[in-house]
């Protein structure tokens, strides 16, 4: 016995420890989960960290109603599966309450109106602590953002007044109306996060995988055509073998081309690809180079 | 794959974000996109080289400032290893965000200009990696191509720090001499620097030997979380959760819980994969133990004759953290420690220590940010905790504020109070 772990259960032992802690110490504990890898990832660790008891608090999707169906899909059959309570936060009840104002044209997306109905739901549920599934390697303002990221009672996120975390040890500690996000995969990389699906033998959305789909070109990145984008003049819809890399917002995720197909292939080529996950398929994340700073203050994921 | 934790200390000028920025480049962990990004920066700030410093930049109050605000962690990988750096900044929280980022660290690089030499940064992040037990540390002399080359700079500085260094508890120490600017002996060994014998930064990164660095002697199991599913299946199912904080773990082996002194057998040890037949640290496991014991969060379980020191008087090497309040003799504190937490009171703040010099301040009356000094804690309950010397996990807790909720001190345990 060499007493050795390999770097995927050193990352999977942090996350484990980090999702306990979580359970032991905060009230009202939430998992936010959208069906996108990182989430099923997050909520693979969860029920690993209590089995063979199941996660001890429910599961959350802030539904922007732009979805793809096949991640609905998912959604509902991985929640019934596991046996989880699911909560829908709807953002077009956001948006028929006048809680949130559609944004309007042809570049629309409802990507930032998130934060309104997530916020919402935090309060109306009264949730301590909100389990994210975000990575430090993912962008810039993430790398500098704590495990357990301390939330005002404006859901707000000020990084230059956050807790230092030293150890293994978290300081949950808050009064009420504040909370916590926690973000037990901090320390993970994408391809981390690829080798572990293939370890663990995850299942995820079929659209992590290569398939064909009508999509069209817009900014460089290949949008799927769905009823919630308008194609603008000069922009020609096309058959093409395409893969996501992120899942989120159908009006702002863009596909990359790609014939990989299982697990395998989906490895070699994230282990060979020469652009970002975010940089090559979130457009929200093109509007300027502090995208995510601003947003993460107001309080996004 | 083995992971690597490694924190790196110095300031703008020692050249430390062009150094991080030259390993991810080097190593091929840089994007496109990213490179593209700070090339059209680069050329709008009129430098006449991509500015690897670039990469390391975070947040637009730091761009705008100049400054890096708080640690940053960064990832890349090598066929190797897995590595996370600690990017701490070199600026006047230094302190507070050096003593975080090693904290979990395997490996402390400091950054010296081969030009200045050893300055009172120098050696105040060597001490700083010291009192953090950090395992390695390795001292990249930097700018090398501004002294042309000289090994005679080198082999001065060398021996300076080492002599320093004889001062501080430093197990294994290293000397490389690189330009971070031109690539000198990052990830390729130079060939301008023929009589420098030794590893590329990276391949000692990759090569160091890190797996004895940890303790496994001393079986330590703090339990965080009780399971019970309380489901048909697993009717009588209770299993004790917890993540291995030393020494290894067996079923059959005879153990004793702390506070309560039952003692009972390992029955077995299973995480959702299966039984194991050993557990050590850090892996996240469960307990089962043969007898019903009345067990909760916040106690430990350990071998009958390997216990840690168990009382509420201890003193510690405090870290001021915060910019808020100062600590004072008398002061109220939440302390966590493990999965135990408490209240602490300060019986005595015996001295500061002077980081640059080491020299030993009696008769102050408090800490203030970024500051250290010896403490005397009294806690509410009884904990258990070893030196931090021999067991950083055992031997570390965190002070929490108790009106503003924000963690305001790191402390590292000497033993219990004399």
């Amino acid at each position: 016995m060499d007493y050795e772990l390999s770097h995927l259960r050193m990352l999977e032992a942090e996350s484990i420890h980090i999702t306990r802690e979580v359970a032991a110490e905060f009230e009202r504990p939430v998992l936010l989960f959208s069906g996108g890898k990182d989430s099923c990832v997050m909520l693979h660790v969860a029920t690993k960290a209590f089995w063979p008891a199941k996660p001890p608090f429910p599961v959350m999707h802030v539904d922007t109603g732009h979805n793809f169906d096949e991640v609905i899909r998912f959604r509902d059959e991985t929640v019934d599966r596991l046996g989880l309570r699911l909560v829908v936060a709807s953002v077009q009840k956001s948006i028929d309450e006048g809680r949130a104002i559609e944004e309007t044209g042809p570049r629309a997306s409802r990507n930032r109106l998130q934060t309104v109905t997530l916020l919402d739901a935090i309060e109306e549920q009264r949730f301590d602590a909100v389990f994210g599934g975000a990575r430090r390697d993912e962008e810039k303002a993430r790398a500098k953002e704590r495990v357990y990221s301390f939330r005002d009672e404006f859901g707000q996120w000020d990084p230059k007044n956050q807790r230092p975390e030293l150890w293994s040890l978290y300081n949950g500690r808050h009064h009420k109306g504040e909370h916590m996000r926690v973000f037990p995969l901090s320390n993970w990389t994408e391809l981390d996060i690829w080798q572990y699906i293939q370890q663990e033998d995850i299942p995820l959305p079929p659209i992590y995988y290569a398939h064909r789909r009508d999509v069209f070109r817009r900014d460089g990145m290949l949008l799927a055509v769905t009823p919630y984008v308008t194609l603008l003049e000069g922009e020609e819809p096309f058959e093409e073998l395409v893969r996501f890399r992120t899942v989120g917002d159908a009006s702002c995720t863009g596909a990359v081309e790609s014939s990989a197909d299982t697990i395998e292939a989906v490895i070699n080529e994230t282990a060979a690809t020469r652009i970002t996950e975010r940089g090559a398929t979130r457009a929200d994340d093109r509007i300027s180079e502090a995208g995510m700073e601003d947003r993460k203050k107001e309080g996004y994921f | 794959m083995e992971l690597l934790r490694f924190a790196t200390a110095g300031s703008v000028d020692d050249g430390k974000s062009t150094l991080i920025g030259r390993l991810l480049y080097d190593s091929k962990s840089i994007f496109e996109d990213q490179l593209e990004s700070i090339e059209r920066t680069s050329r709008d700030r009129g430098d006449d080289y991509t500015n690897l410093a670039l990469l390391t930049d975070g947040l637009r109050a730091e761009r705008e400032q100049g400054i890096t605000i708080d640690v940053a962690y960064r990832y890349f990988a090598t066929p190797k290893r897995k590595f996370i750096i600690a990017d701490t900044p070199g600026h006047i929280q230094y302190t507070r965000n050096m003593v975080t980022g090693c904290s979990t660290a395997d490996l402390a690089l400091v950054l010296v200009d081969a030009r200045n030499g050893i300055v009172e940064q120098s050696r105040r992040h060597a001490f700083i990696a010291s009192l953090l037990r950090v395992p390695h540390l390795v001292v990249c002399v930097n700018k090398m191509d501004l002294v042309d080359y000289d090994r005679g700079v080198f082999e001065s500085i060398k021996d300076e720090f080492r002599g320093w260094a004889t001062k501080l508890d430093v197990t294994d120490l290293s000397f490389i001499p690189i330009s971070a600017l031109k690539g000198d002996n990052v990830v390729h060994r130079s060939d301008v620097m023929g009589w420098y014998e030794g590893p590329s930064l990276l391949h000692y990164l990759e090569e160091v030997f890190i797996a004895s660095d940890r303790n496994l002697i001393d079986a330590r199991f703090p339990v965080q979380f009780v399971i019970r599913p309380m489901s048909d299946d697993h009717h009588d199912y209770r299993g004790y959760a917890g993540t291995v904080a030393g020494g290894v773990l067996k079923p059959g082996d005879e153990v004793v819980v702390l506070p309560s002194g039952f003692t009972s057998v390992i029955e077995a040890i299973e995480t959702a994969d299966g039984p194991v037949e050993e557990a050590f640290a850090p892996m996240a496991v469960t307990v089962r133990l043969a007898d019903d014991i009345d067990i909760s969060r916040g106690d430990m379980i350990c071998r009958v004759h390997n216990q840690p020191t168990i009382g509420q008087d201890l003193d510690a090497m405090v870290c001021w953290m915060s910019d808020q309040s100062l600590l004072r003799t008398r002061d109220k504190l939440t302390i966590k420690q493990t999965t135990r937490s408490a209240r602490a009171l300060v019986k005595d703040l015996q001295y500061r220590l002077d980081v640059n010099t080491l020299h030993r301040d009696h008769g102050v009356a408090s800490l203030t940010l970024n500051e250290i000094g010896r403490v005397s804690l009294r806690t509410t309950v009884p904990f258990f905790f070893d030196d931090y010397r021999r067991n950083r996990e055992t031997g570390s807790f965190v002070l929490i504020d108790e009106a503003s909720n924000n963690t305001v001190g790191a402390g590292m345990i000497l033993g219990a109070t004399q």
